[in-house]
């Protein structure tokens, strides 16, 4: 299972080497061009029939949410920060694996019998314990800037999967289906982009070196569809899981092109493929914002997989909308032309 | 077979068993006490009772060691769609539970995690959120789960024994695990020993709730001498210097109204004798472990106090120096090792003698 691996594997944003290594024994096969970038970005064509003549991108992020080692106590405790968006409130107690020899860790929390307040403590006053004792033995072990990652394994649920980094190990997991099977009528110039979870950074360069006609992000997205409390005014659940890949209207950092969201819709319909428009209340970005403002600009649109406790250790994904995200821009690729642009 | 004491503590750690429900426990520790032993016993609540019969004359004096094997955990108080609202079964922290994956116990056991949610959409990030607003999602449809989940079935921590540097290792379920496993040190040491005394070793059910199973077990068991094994407070960031110890320094022996002076005394020298690192826990009332049940049983038993320090109690991810749970064991098979037919009448409360004079003559 590609996705197992994907997820397992470790890449927080600017380190994503162990991923970007994976993808590419995945898709070495299929594709030409290959090259990483300056930043670190998987640049590469996946050649197609020659029947459309569009430069079209496809982007899914390596990179994940992690920390980020910035100094030692006396008794060895490592302090840290946040590399991405993280909730703090989910860190205490939380297992964790440091640097690049993977020195496993835990977030310290000290036990409820002596410390009982609701106020939340930021991340500047929680502590990462690897086991030693002291200063210098913290500082033989780690050194600062070292990134870290949730320990947390994959595991399959029945529909869904549990697991770290869905967020966007499944869109890259979609993007390697998508180069595996058949070709499609224009070379699809994919890349698997570094650091969207810090301010879209990877994407933005991709797309200035592809300079495409079109793009295409395939995302995970946030979706928080748990039982309503009657007292919140806000019920928004921005997606639903199950109910089919996300299509994105609008978010923080971008309108979609309204002629590929019409377009994917009307493929989504015309196939019988599930898909959902996502809430356009809520915050959060995709690499799609960094793609379509460059150059003279790219109509971009966003199809993403809903997932729950998105950023966190253990997010919940459905794998029938995994599946149908790569369906859907099968489908819509297949039928994709120089057309679908036209002004009206 | 020598004690694998890692591989030990791995598998008690693994294994859930929550207050009132520690039959997967008991099987893991029975199995890995059988070799050790004489012979089992049961009570009415269901603590492992262990003997190991000493070699002095009988009627032979009784020391018992008890050790909780019980965890804390949640009970599911609500399915609704599909997810499960919890209440906690002990003292659970449900600030360090939000996006942690859990076991629930169904009609099978189910995978899940604590949603919390994303950073994307959190509106009051100030405080944690109620425990009404936590919600388990074990990734099924909402049919499938009202079919495998009942009000009643029980949560676990979903959280894997990690070695961690140097001699340190985290898991769940350390409390009180690590004092099982410093029993079970014991125990061993003990084939290698002789011993006048007979042992019995308790590993005892419900010490989260209410130490009901001390309770009950000191009863049945009617000991000369009791020795509580548990874990305290480690130190860490945010708990007060006073009432934490650090990690490898050795357990910590409760000083208090809890404790029996004599018996405190005693332990002490003999970890002195031994040289095995001893710290000393100063407890001014209800010390919160099976020690406080166990003294009043009875016409009342010296009792003491043996911890190990851990880190994060009661969270999915405690901390512990694998050297103290050694130290533990190693101190409680030189004391049992120690005890002989004069112990109980050198540790005993003293009147003072009527003829002063008397006690002068050489």
């Amino acid at each position: 299972m590609i996705l197992r691996e994907l997820c397992d594997a470790i890449g927080v944003s600017s380190g994503e080497d162990a991923v970007r290594d994976l993808i590419y024994t995945h898709i070495r096969d299929y594709v030409e061009a290959v090259r990483v970038d300056a930043l670190g970005n998987l640049l590469a064509v996946r050649r197609g029939t020659g029947a459309v003549d569009l430069r079209v991108m496809a982007a899914a992020h390596m990179d994940e949410v992690g920390l980020i080692v910035v100094g030692y106590d006396s008794d060895g405790l490592l302090r840290f920060r946040a590399v991405g968006g993280i909730d703090a409130r989910i860190l205490p107690g939380t297992r964790v694996l440091v640097g690049p020899e993977r020195i496993p860790g835990v977030v310290a929390w000290a036990p409820i019998h002596l410390n009982s307040s609701e106020d939340t403590v930021s991340i500047e006053r929680l502590r990462i314990d690897i086991g030693v004792s002291s200063r210098d033995a913290a500082q033989n072990a780690v050194e600062r800037g070292e990134l870290i990652a949730f320990d947390s394994r994959l595991v399959e649920l029945g529909p869904t999967v549990r697991g770290k980094a869905l967020d966007d190990r499944a869109g890259c997991a979609s993007l390697i289906a998508l180069i595996q099977g058949e070709p499609f009528p224009f070379d699809l110039h994919v890349a698997f982009t570094v650091q969207e979870e810090v301010g879209l950074r990877g994407a933005r360069v991709a797309a200035q070196a592809i300079k495409p006609d079109v793009a295409f992000v395939l995302e995970t997205t946030a979706c928080h569809d748990l039982p309503e409390d009657p007292d919140e005014p806000d019920q928004t659940t921005i997606t639903r899981l199950g109910g089919g890949p996300a299509i994105t209207v609008v978010d923080r950092s971008m309108v979609s092109d309204p002629r590929l969201v019409r377009f994917l819709a009307q493929t989504g319909e015309r196939e019988g493929i599930p898909f959902q428009f996502r809430s356009p209340q809520h915050a959060g970005g995709t690499d799609a914002g960094a793609i379509h403002l460059t150059r003279g600009g790219v109509p971009s649109a966003v199809v993403a997989n809903p997932c729950r406790y998105l950023h966190g250790p253990a997010s919940v994904m459905n794998l029938s909308d995994f599946e149908n995200q790569s369906r859907l821009l099968r489908a819509a690729w297949m039928a994709l032309t120089p057309a679908v642009l036209e002004r009206d | 077979m020598p004690l694998d004491l890692t591989e030990h503590l791995k598998q008690l750690s693994e294994t859930p068993a929550p207050s009132a429900h520690e039959g997967p426990v008991r099987a893991v520790i029975q199995a890995a006490w059988t070799p050790l032993v004489d012979a089992f016993e049961q009570d009415g609540l269901g603590s492992l009772i262990a003997v190991k019969r000493g070699t002095g004359p009988e009627p032979r004096p009784t020391i018992m060691l008890c050790a909780h094997m019980d965890e804390i955990g949640l009970i599911v108080a609500e399915v609704r769609d599909g997810f499960l609202r919890t209440e906690k079964l002990g003292g659970t922290d449900y600030r360090a539970l939000l996006a942690q994956p859990v076991l629930v116990h169904g009609r099978r056991v189910l995978p899940g995690v604590f949603g919390a949610a994303p950073p994307h959409m959190s509106r009051d990030r100030k405080k944690y959120p109620p425990a009404s607003e936590l919600w388990i999602d074990v990734g099924l449809p909402a049919d499938e789960v009202a079919a495998l989940v009942r009000i009643g079935d029980l949560v676990t921590f979903d959280a894997p024994f990690v070695k961690l540097r140097g001699e340190r290792a985290v898991g769940k379920s350390l409390d009180n695990r690590a004092s099982v496993a410093a029993v079970t040190v014991c125990l061993d040491e003990l084939t290698r020993r002789t011993h006048a005394w007979d042992v019995v070793a308790v590993a005892a059910v419900q010490e989260e709730v209410n130490l009901a199973g001390a309770t009950v077990a000191a009863y049945q068991v009617r000991p000369d001498l009791a020795i509580a094994i548990d874990t305290t407070f480690g130190e860490q960031p945010g708990v007060n210097d006073d009432v934490s110890f650090a990690l490898g320094e050795g357990p910590t022996l409760g000083r208090g109204p809890n404790f029996h002076p004599g018996l405190f005394k005693a332990l002490r020298q003999v970890a002195k004798d031994h040289e095995i690192k001893l710290q000393v826990e100063v407890l001014p009332g209800h010390s919160g472990t099976d020690a406080w049940a166990i003294q009043v049983s009875h016409a009342g038993i010296p009792t003491a106090l043996l911890s190990i320090p851990i880190r994060n109690m009661h969270t999915p991810s405690e901390v512990v120096d694998l050297r103290d749970i050694t130290r533990a064991g190693r101190l409680l098979a030189a004391f049992i090792e120690t005890l002989g037919p004069d112990t109980l009448a050198q540790i005993a409360w003293k009147l003072p003698r009527d003829n002063a004079k008397e006690e002068r003559t050489p």
